[in-house]
């Protein structure tokens, strides 16, 4: 009996264990995603207004929510809000999403929840990964995303990259030399991308952080209670032989 | 306090009831941690019913405003994001729970006579909870409720003849479209609910009318006290249960918590990334996995990979995935064993109810990944194991060499 309950117990664990480790595809670097960072989070919140929201929307998502980062309702309206929105409006993209489709063949998307469906890392690598490829229609392909629609927002600032391909014993190895130097120097970009990636963690969930702290107190609570119904139990079971 | 109950008890029978059904109702003293998952089951349904309520105050089943309206209650609904987290890790914890449940009835026999309809009703109330689960997964309308429901409606079209119009027939469209989210949403906050409770009522009536089984699966009944005419191995449920259920939910709702407030999504397994992705009719995921706790079944469905005795392999799948759950009815009859409990039972029984638990999570597993002719045979050998722990329960639950069964309930 024990023993099926044993095995049992290790089959549940095994979907969540590295045993069975995701599907293989291009490693993917660690993005450094600290959500109570608020310095990090309002600089990432002021680039992503910058750049993304142009072409994309976080339509989910209110500007005054922003309070929870740090930023007073004056800060939202001056450094985020540029659409002559009020301060409780949606977060919306600058582009009609027709526009969006006749330019890139596809309506960029909603960024609300994209650090939800695609995963920090992978936005931290493939926002670092653009490279020079003429073959495409905007010039630019990705190492992460082949072919991806979206060009290179943030070349001025990485500079030009280009593909090298090595042959080697294990087949391709594709990785990224700069050729060209940005605005910023690789570690500055590296930070850039990293408050960016950052942010849209914090876009994907605003009440995750709310989320653990009341967390704590709940836990805390039951443990509480762990205690007085064991103590009760047990006081009434006294009597069962 | 005694008036106002005396009052009651000449119009209602308040005092009958809560005796027969709590103070009354003679539990075996021997219950284990297996027996914790019947009253959990029923705190999972309660946080279900509370949550989606105020879920639906938000919601709005309409296909272009649904994800909207789901990201509107994790953000700016006042704890709308508790809310919902409840709602989704409940579903999950929902199906942990009852098959936990469902396992403790396989292993002490819960569903041999006299408790087969108790099984039964049961059996019912895990098809509505499937569809229960269904009919909600479609309604953030996210890419993975969207061509997971496809794929699960377009089983339909496999029957012969009829498939196509009863497929439109449920859908109310030629697609998967706005008019079948509306009348899941339907389902699924008021028939499949109430179906359900109905179910659930029935199945607590028929466990007090023949009283719990046991972890040494013999009837407590067969020895009352001459004097008293209670059962010398029962204590009465309150406050003896009731006070032990109490721990038990308590350690239920520390995992639970530990869930919906540190990890919701739980690894992509409550919550599937592919979902935070809103609906695109037009294109197809390159991997569509259903939640988990369906990851067995579906398995099983893709498991048949050939046409055989006229039947095109599709068919033969959509055969097999509902063969696979309906069979757990038959179970009270399959089972020829003279003794209830795994702990008298033989090797035999032993061993195949090791292995179909094995398979159950095997294919369980495979259910998540994308088919490879490896995952296929694999699924194919662990189907086969599947049937043939009930198709061949008969045989051997019979040559079994079982032990006695005491008298008595052990400690």
């Amino acid at each position: 009996m024990k023993k099926i309950t044993i095995v049992i117990f290790i089959l549940c664990m095994a979907p969540f264990s590295d045993l069975f480790a995701a599907e293989s595809g291009m490693a993917l670097d660690s993005a450094p995603v600290s959500t109570t960072d608020n310095a990090s989070l309002q600089r990432g919140a002021e680039s992503f207004v910058s750049y993304c929201l142009t072409c994309h929307g976080a339509s989910y998502m209110r500007y005054n929510r922003h309070r929870d980062i740090g930023f007073t309702s004056e800060e939202i309206l001056t450094k985020l809000v540029f659409t002559g929105q009020k301060v409780g409006g949606l977060m919306q993209s600058a582009m009609q999403k027709k526009e969006g489709e006749e330019w890139f063949g596809v309506a960029p998307p909603d960024l609300s929840v994209i650090a939800r469906s695609r995963g920090a890392d992978w936005l931290y690598t493939y926002l670092r990964a653009f490279y020079r490829d003429d073959s495409t229609a905007t010039g630019w392909n990705n190492l992460v995303f082949d072919r991806a629609a979206m060009p290179h927002v943030l070349y001025q600032l990485q500079g030009e990259q280009k593909l090298v391909v090595k042959a080697s014993d294990k087949g391709e190895q594709k990785t990224l030399l700069l050729d060209k130097q940005g605005e910023m120097t690789k570690a500055e970009f590296d930070k850039f991308v990293g408050d960016l990636v950052n942010y849209l963690v914090y876009l994907g969930e605003p009440h995750a952080n709310a989320r653990k702290e009341l967390g704590l107190t709940v836990m805390a609570f039951l443990l509480g209670m762990l205690i007085l119904s064991y103590a009760l139990k047990r006081e009434y079971w006294k009597d069962i032989h | 306090m005694n008036k106002i109950i005396e009052w009651i008890d000449k119009r209602f029978p308040l005092t009958s009831n809560w005796k027969a059904h709590l103070s009354e109702y003679y539990a075996p003293k021997n219950f284990n941690f297996w027996y914790f998952f019947g009253s959990l089951a029923l705190l999972v349904l309660v946080n279900q019913l509370l949550t989606g309520i105020f879920l639906t105050m938000n919601y709005k089943p309409d296909a272009g405003m649904a994800f909207a309206s789901v990201e509107y209650i994790m953000r700016d609904v006042d704890y709308g994001w508790l809310i919902r987290y409840m709602h989704s890790t409940g579903a999950s914890m929902f199906f942990v729970v009852v098959y936990l449940h469902m396992f403790r009835g396989m292993m002490y026999g819960s569903y041999q006579k006299p408790r087969e309809l108790l099984w039964l009703v049961g059996m019912a109330i895990f098809l509505v909870l499937m569809s229960l689960a269904f009919t909600g997964y479609i309604l953030p309308w996210g890419q993975m409720s969207y061509w997971g429901a496809q794929v699960i409606v377009s089983m339909f079209g496999a029957i012969p003849n009829i498939g196509e119009s009863l497929q439109q027939w449920v859908l109310g469209d030629f697609t998967l479209s706005d008019v079948a989210l509306n009348r899941f949403f339907a389902y699924h906050v008021v028939t499949l609910p109430l179906i359900m409770l109905v179910l659930v009522f029935a199945h607590i009536l028929a466990l007090h009318e023949v009283g719990s089984n046991n972890p040494d699966g013999i009837e407590i009944k067969a020895n009352k006290n001459p004097k008293t005419g209670i059962p010398v191995d029962g204590i009465p449920f309150h406050p003896y249960y009731s006070v032990k259920d109490i721990v038990g939910v308590v350690v239920f709702l520390l995992a639970f918590c530990g869930i919906v407030f540190f990890a919701p999504e739980m690894g992509g397994y409550f919550l599937e990334y592919n979902n935070f992705i809103p609906a695109n009719t037009l294109q197809t995921p390159d991997h569509i996995a259903p939640v988990w706790y369906f990851t067995p079944y579906y398995s099983m469905l893709r498991a048949v990979t050939v046409n055989f005795l006229w039947v095109d392999a599709k068919l033969w799948g959509v055969i097999l995935m509902a063969a696979s759950v309906v069979i757990f009815a038959f179970l009270p009859w399959l089972d020829r064993s003279p003794v209830k409990s795994i702990r008298y039972k033989g090797k035999y029984f032993k061993t195949a109810l090791t292995l179909f638990v094995i398979s159950f999570f095997v294919l369980g597993w495979l259910g998540t990944k994308s088919p490879t002719p490896l995952y296929t045979l694999l699924a194919q050998i662990f189907t086969v194991i599947y049937f043939a722990f009930f198709i061949l329960m008969p045989w051997y639950s019979k040559i079994d060499k079982t032990k006695p069964e005491p008298k008595r309930v052990k400690e």
